[in-house]
């Protein structure tokens, strides 16, 4: 079993009108099994209102399945005592950087985590000194991250996490809220944190830039996986991509269009240098 | 522009009173503050002057910043001043028509006025060297022994520090709201001071708004880093005694007592 796994998971939201009564049962999440192996690198994509995000607060245990399971490092997330450790093992970054930084000072948001998992003093300077080098935030330890930009709150945020020691990093559409350089900084972060520490990612995003480095695609629809995948089966799909109201990349969505045209390339180009390759340039 | 505010008055150096632990500080100055309510002579307050003139020098803070939190109490301290002086029945010394200034008058005066001045003065000595941040820390290992009657103490230290965060970026905020409103023709300068206030009505309720949708993402964030109150927490930064605090403590209470003796005891 790998690190994340969910099996038939169903998450309900009841809407109900201004009076209270229940007005309908909408299923953000239906029927999704997942097996995600230590160290991999998973994307999870869709529009707004796939249930991507719904998703994503399962494997943290802020939100609990209505039906079926989800396991953390092989703990069931509905077991009450192991709430602590999942949440540990599995940390989480969100989309705003503004309303996830407690700290008044850089330092002290990374060690909100480890002081919240009761960790020694000396331990915890340690971890945050450790964090925040490899998110490359070092020099900016005494900062107040009210003068950080957008892609370095973020990189705090991470840092913040990944003092706790995690096994797998969750991101909730860390970059919907960056401008370009920011969203960079903040990928290539991730890459590294990937290749370097093995740490599991969950990227979940609607970028598709952002997942041609991922190990697996999911596409989600609905609630449900509509596609899975690499990147590269996954953008070889362009036609059905597009039902799924999901861009392609420029370089992917070129190729594709030259072999319609009775070029002979391959499909699912991702990079400029793979097109040009096939090209014969 | 907004973002570049400080909060409080911290002023930005490196001295004694500065590296003092926050505890220190704040029961240093309510010792000030008692001292000088016990004083009620000259000779006292003259020691009390001396004490917050020491205090001043090995903070290395400029006496400027001291001075500029009194323009919000001058209005007060005229008050003070002027029904001291005037309305004290006693030895009269000077009277012009049915003004009359009285020797007790005068003493009562000068003491309110010495005594408002120098709390002032005592208490922004302890703002400017200290931030918010170990304020609010201090505070929280002060009050702890009011665990005992269930005061939620680290909560209440949680929610300042929390606060004290979220005021720029709310600022920030306020600031983007006006402006997209002023843009939509909405008026924020005219009228009378009941227009004035109905014309924040638009801007108030969006922000809220904004606030309670931070603090919903905030509270999410926070149980997402294992934050479950203060009880199995460590501390990044504990406030352990040193021995210059101790020293201080020494010298607060040895001054206190000063004060006592000579203002109470000896005359």
């Amino acid at each position: 079993m790998g690190i994340i796994k969910t099996k038939d998971l169903v998450f309900e939201y009841i809407r109900r009108d201004e009076e209270g009564n229940v007005e309908g049962i909408t299923k953000a999440v239906d029927e999704v099994s997942l097996d995600i192996k230590q160290g991999d690198f998973v994307a999870i994509l869709g529009h707004n209102g796939s249930g991507k995000s719904t998703l994503a607060k399962h494997i943290n245990a802020i939100l609990y399945p209505t039906e079926g399971t989800v396991w953390v490092d092989g703990m069931d997330t509905a077991d009450d005592d192991k709430l602590w450790d999942i949440r540990q093992k599995a940390g989480m970054v969100f989309q705003n950087p503004d309303n996830q930084i407690i700290g008044q000072i850089v330092e002290e948001d990374v060690g909100f985590g480890p002081e919240n998992l009761g960790v020694p003093t000396k331990e915890i300077w340690e971890r945050v000194e450790e964090s925040l080098r490899a998110v490359g935030m070092y020099e900016f330890r005494k900062h107040s991250p009210n003068k950080l930009s957008g892609g370095q709150k973020q990189r705090v945020s991470i840092a913040g996490v990944i003092a706790m020691h995690p096994k797998c990093i969750v991101l909730d559409e860390p970059t919907a809220m960056l401008d370009p350089n920011g969203r960079k900084e903040v990928i290539r972060a991730v890459r590294a944190l990937n290749d370097v520490e093995n740490i599991t990612i969950v990227l979940i995003t609607h970028y598709m830039e952002e997942i041609i480095y991922a190990d697996k695609v999911f596409v989600m629809d609905e609630g449900k996986v509509a596609m899975e995948g690499t990147p590269r089966d996954i953008f070889s799909q362009v036609e059905k991509l597009k039902s799924l109201r999901l861009d392609v990349p420029q370089v992917t969505l070129l190729a594709h269009e030259l072999r319609k045209s009775g070029l002979e390339i391959v499909d699912g180009i991702l990079t400029k240098e793979e097109l040009a390759q096939a090209l014969g340039l | 522009m907004l973002r570049d505010i400080t909060l409080g008055q911290y002023y930005q150096t490196d001295s004694v009173i500065h590296r003092l632990d926050p505890r220190v500080k704040l029961v240093g100055t309510l010792l000030f503050i008692v001292s000088l309510f016990v004083v009620d002579n000259f000779i006292g307050y003259a020691i009390a002057a001396a004490f917050l003139l020491v205090v001043i020098k090995l903070s290395k803070v400029p006496f400027k910043f001291m001075v500029r939190g009194m323009k919000a109490i001058v209005f007060l301290l005229i008050i003070a001043v002027i029904f001291n002086l005037f309305l004290t029945p006693g030895e009269v010394v000077f009277s012009v028509w049915k003004i009359q200034i009285t020797k007790e008058g005068i003493y009562l005066a000068s003491f309110m006025a010495i005594r408002l001045i120098f709390l002032i003065m005592g208490s922004s000595v302890m703002t400017l060297t200290t931030t918010p941040n170990q304020l609010t820390d201090g505070l929280e290992k002060l009050l702890n022994p009011l665990k005992i009657f269930k005061v939620p103490v680290h909560e209440i230290a949680m929610m300042m520090s929390i606060a004290l965060r979220f005021i720029p970026i709310l600022l920030e905020e306020t600031d983007k709201i006006m402006k997209a409103q002023i843009a939509r023709g909405a008026d924020f300068e005219s009228g009378n001071l009941i227009k004035k206030a109905k014309s924040l009505v638009p801007l108030l309720v969006p922000l809220f708004i904004s606030a309670f949708r931070r603090a919903n993402d905030l509270a999410t964030a926070m149980e997402a880093r294992c934050y479950r109150g203060g009880d199995f927490r460590t501390k990044m930064k504990p406030l352990i005694y040193q021995k210059r605090d101790r020293w201080a403590y020494v010298v607060c209470w040895f001054y206190l007592s000063l004060c006592i003796i000579i203002g109470r005891v000896l005359l």
